[in-house]
């Protein structure tokens, strides 16, 4: 296994003031699929494109395959299938039209037929661009991506403002390319996305990587295996102090939001006994009690201290 | 147009080592060409103004600038004494049929000839003389007068001193259609090499299309030259069309060679689609184009000879007219079509043409922007 798509130390600042991307390392091994996972504005349509060869990076070096982008562009992007956030690709043009349009500018590129009947569009060959729904657009997007004969497929946000079935679907696209040999970058704000498909992915957020590894190993790293949700109302003592709550034996963090309480634990098995315990001591009453498997959310949370989907 | 090679496209997703398919050097190009022509064709807007809209206009001013022989002036005579005389002295002289004499009170006749029911007013002064109500910026109103003038004083008994005779002519080649059938095929290939190159390409960059389409290997330079080879297939059309039109209904006389007046065309279509790629260099938006468009082509409406000479601005500005694309367009196609000017003494208008093509279209690569 090589390395696929390397980057050290890249940044890019918009206009000497916006800092869009601050110093990101990666490398990504071929057929892996990896993720750049962050919240809007984090920099990661930034640095996808910049791997991309779209944009020029203010500083630090970019490798593809072992390339630079300074060195034999064309070649490179004879490698490269890329499906960016928000084309409008022609509407008066049929699907057909525009995936032999893209086929065209390569050397060796697929058979449309093949693409399209991967991507499940033959029924829609011939109709135009024009009077597709979302899903369908998004999946000619990809199309055209793969008609390439791609080696490293770039999806920047390939899912986003679809409804669950096209998800699906574009997902189910994206594992068969990787087990022919693929790698794919994709950029996405769904965890439940980065963690089904991903191999790998990185948490960015404000331009730089915040945490990095497989999401089994992110979540277990940083989010505890559980988490602990309850809410207790308080009997005019006050608020307890979460300081209270972190000394629970198996407590690893204590978060608050919207009035409840969030505990990452290793063993719940000890912690809710105590934690009840602790309660009744207080005077308190329990209102509400669940423990869960902890996601990648609770691992952006516990990171940044704010949700992925807010601004 | 299939520079691709396009494989049999038998359904066989069960044995994957279908044969690859193989794309020669103009393989983009010649799709990136086919594409735009499509695109134009299910474009209804785009059939009105760069094919129907040019017809309509063409078919209009002919219609109603045709060449009719003058009318009969209508003239007004201001009753009262010497009323009589001098309408009874017109009707007697040779050249009674070119007037509609009435015989009208002041103030009737002076209404009419400020509605422009009459071209002229005569009223008949105590000293037996006759004052000429005319107004000199109306040229049918000072035709009038001087016909008028002329009838009466030759019935009155002035004799000729200088012994005329006269030849009529009204050739095709000397009317207002063929002045302007020219000029509208300039400013069609203005217009439509502006829009159709300069406004494509902001909506492409608007909608990230620009940028999809750097992300392949698809080569920059095939893709401005397919842009501008599409503009030169639809001038084609456009000379065509709006040649036949002035043939069959004008019965426009064209004496230059077609091929002279193709280049010619060919070489305007490629200037200004140089010109709408400048201006579409580096606008992000539909909107700020659209001005600087505008902006670009207004001077040339005006002062490029479309519909009147620019023989009428004043001399100092006339060397700064003849520099612009839109005025040396003009002046070769109206010489080659009116006059059948050969080529070779067209390389002035064909040197300004080159120069604005070549110098837009160098500077708009150096600026281009394509994401």
């Amino acid at each position: 296994m090589g390395i696929a798509v390397q980057c050290r130390d890249l940044r890019k600042t918009y206009q000497g003031k916006v800092e869009a991307v601050r110093g990101l390392n990666l490398e990504i091994q071929t057929g892996e699929c990896f993720g750049l996972l962050g919240p809007n504005g984090a920099g990661k349509t930034t640095t996808i494109e910049i791997l991309e060869g779209l944009l020029e990076p203010t500083s630090g070096q970019v490798s593809i395959l072992g390339h630079s982008w300074s060195q034999n562009p064309r070649e490179m992007r004879e490698w490269l299938g890329i499906s960016l956030q928000e084309t409008r690709l022609s509407e008066k043009l049929s699907v057909r039209e525009t995936v032999d349009l893209f086929a065209s500018f390569y050397r060796e590129p697929r058979s449309t037929d093949e693409v399209l009947e991967e991507m499940q569009l033959t029924e829609k060959a011939d109709a135009w661009v024009g009077k597709l729904s979302g899903g369908q657009r998004q999946r000619l997007a990809v199309a055209t991506a793969l008609v390439c004969n791609p080696k490293i497929l770039f999806l920047d946000e390939p899912t986003t403002g679809l409804d669950p079935q096209s998800r699906r679907q574009l997902w189910d696209i994206i594992r068969e390319f990787q087990r022919n040999g693929g790698t794919v970058l994709l950029t996405t704000h769904y965890m439940d996305e980065a963690e089904r498909l991903c191999d790998r992915l990185a948490i960015v957020d404000h331009g730089q990587i915040i945490a990095e590894g497989s999401p089994a190993d992110l979540i277990e790293r940083l989010g505890g295996h559980h988490v602990v949700e309850f809410a207790v109302s308080s009997n005019g003592n006050g608020r307890a102090d979460p300081a209270l709550w972190r000394a629970l034996p198996g407590v690893e963090s204590v978060l608050e939001a919207d009035g409840m309480m969030a505990l990452s634990v290793k063993e719940p098995h000890l912690t809710i006994p105590a934690l009840l315990d602790a309660v009744e001591k207080q005077g308190s009453q329990l209102e509400h009690l669940s423990t869960r498997q902890a996601s990648l959310e609770d691992v952006f949370v516990r990171l940044t201290g704010r949700h992925l989907r807010e601004e | 147009m299939s520079v691709a090679e396009q494989l049999p496209t038998a359904k066989t997703s069960a044995n994957p080592s279908r044969p690859p398919r193989r794309n020669g050097r103009w393989a983009g190009y010649g799709h990136l060409l086919w594409a735009r022509m499509l695109e134009l064709k299910r474009e209804p807007e785009v059939v009105f103004w760069v094919f129907v809209f040019p017809l309509l206009l063409a078919a209009g001013l002919g219609i109603a600038f045709r060449e009719k022989p003058a009318g009969a002036s209508p003239v007004a005579i201001v009753a009262g004494a010497g009323a009589q005389q001098t309408e009874s002295l017109l009707q007697n002289s040779p050249q009674h049929a070119s007037f509609k004499v009435e015989v009208q009170d002041d103030a009737a006749a002076r209404k009419g000839f400020r509605l422009g029911k009459y071209d002229l007013v005569i009223e008949p002064n105590a000293a037996g003389g006759l004052t000429y109500l005319y107004d000199p910026a109306r040229p049918e109103s000072v035709l009038a007068r001087s016909e008028v003038n002329d009838a009466l004083q030759a019935a009155a008994g002035r004799e000729n001193v200088i012994a005329t005779s006269e030849v009529t002519s009204s050739e095709p080649g000397s009317r207002y259609i063929d002045f302007l059938i020219p000029g509208l095929l300039g400013m069609n290939l203005m217009n439509s090499g502006m829009w159709g190159v300069g406004f494509a390409l902001v909506d492409m960059r608007q909608r990230k299309l620009l940028k999809r389409f750097v992300g392949t290997p698809m080569r920059r330079g095939d893709f401005l030259l397919a842009l501008m080879s599409s503009r030169l297939v639809l001038m084609v059309i456009e000379i065509g069309l709006l040649l036949v039109l002035g043939v069959v209904f004008f019965h426009m006389r064209v004496l230059g060679s077609l091929f002279t007046i193709t280049l010619l065309g060919s070489v305007g279509a490629l200037c200004f689609g140089g010109v709408g790629l400048l201006t579409a260099s580096r606008a992000q938006k539909i909107e700020s184009v659209s001005g600087l468009m505008n902006l670009v082509m207004m001077p040339m409406w005006i002062f490029s000879g479309v519909f009147f000479s620019y023989e009428r601005f004043p001399a100092v500005v006339q060397p700064l007219i003849k520099a612009l694309p839109l005025t040396a367009l003009n002046d070769a196609l109206r010489t080659s079509i009116l006059e059948g000017t050969p080529l070779l003494h067209q390389w002035p208008r064909l040197l300004v043409m080159g120069l604005w093509g070549v110098i837009s279209f160098l500077l708009a690569l150096r600026w281009f922007r394509w994401t």
